[in-house]
């Protein structure tokens, strides 16, 4: 059961995704395109609205439910493996048209061919795991 | 209801977005998809070739589980809560996407032309979304992160790393959408 919080969680994630259109490729398409404001609407408005949670956190020393502060993971160090790596995954988000959320999600809604692309994505990771001592960070 | 069947607003649902974030913080774990990728490989025996891949898959099966319900999620909203209005795409994306061969923009989630089952019969087709996985496989994985990680988690909690990585995700779509995909169709 203690795993149920989190499958309840992806389902409305899935279900805001879908809803919002931020898993259609089209939509991936025309941000890149710069023709819409929608996709931009959506990560803007996410990233506002998450600031604001991490701020009121933050001065209310809100507890998570471990009993810790609430907050966010911080990132490594470094600058090569954000902009070499971000730029590797940006060729590929424009492509598919998914990111790794949605490509789970397309699945859900009939897209069976993502299935291909996830295997690919996982060989990809598993690429990047013998790779990683051999790469810039 | 046509509120819940039509398309959601952006203003709806970046905020509803964040709320998934929230949760997963408050439940003590993070929002990051890619990261069950990894995981996904050490569970399957990806451990005895790498170094990157020693670590108890057993303590990201929480994130896995989202991996599951993001799945029934899909299914659910397609199924019962969306009243197949077309994507009200700027008429200009619609005509570009026309003359490079994709017929019915916005009539689906995601082109028939590159994702349904008959186009997988075309070499080119398949090795497109080969090479797409791969890129976004190994880039989440060399940036640590991906929309979810660094987009909305790193970005709401101001991480100047996090601005690297977002900075890159728009350098290669913007490559991808303006250079690489007319070249390629």
């Amino acid at each position: 059961m203690k795993y149920l919080k989190f499958l309840l969680v992806g389902i409305f994630f899935g279900i805001v995704l879908v809803k919002s259109e931020a898993v259609s490729w089209f939509r991936i398409y025309e941000m890149f395109r710069f023709q819409s404001f929608h996709m931009y609407g959506i990560i803007g408005t996410a990233i506002a609205s998450g600031i604001l949670f991490l701020q009121v956190s933050k001065r209310k020393h809100l507890k998570n439910t471990e009993g810790r502060q609430i907050d966010a993971p911080k990132k490594d160090k470094g600058f090569i493996r954000f902009i070499v790596g971000g730029t590797i995954f940006g060729f590929g988000w424009a492509l598919i048209g998914a990111c790794p959320g949605p490509m789970y999600i397309l699945l859900g809604t009939g897209v069976y061919s993502m299935i291909i692309v996830i295997i690919a994505a996982l060989i990809g990771t598993f690429l990047y795991g013998i790779l990683k001592d051999k790469l810039p960070h | 209801m046509e509120i819940i069947l039509n398309p959601w607003p952006w203003y709806v649902s970046g905020p509803l977005i964040a709320i998934v974030m929230a949760l997963l913080l408050y439940f003590g774990k993070t929002f990051g998809m890619s990261s069950n990728l990894k995981t996904m490989c050490t569970a399957l025996g990806a451990d005895r070739f790498a170094d990157f891949f020693r670590f108890d898959w057993k303590t990201q099966k929480w994130n896995l589980t989202i991996v599951l319900g993001s799945i029934i999620g899909g299914f659910i909203a397609t199924q019962y809560l969306s009243n197949n209005v077309p994507t009200d795409l700027n008429p200009v994306t619609v005509t570009e996407l026309q003359q490079m061969g994709f017929e019915n923009s916005g009539a689906t989630l995601v082109p028939d032309e590159l994702f349904s089952l008959d186009a997988l019969a075309s070499v080119k087709i398949l090795l497109l979304l080969i090479v797409g996985g791969l890129l976004v496989g190994f880039g989440t994985r060399y940036a640590s992160g991906c929309t979810s990680g660094h987009a909305i988690t790193g970005l709401s909690s101001l991480q100047k790393q996090s601005l690297i990585a977002v900075i890159g995700f728009f350098i290669g779509g913007l490559v991808m959408a303006n250079i690489i995909l007319p070249l390629i169709f």
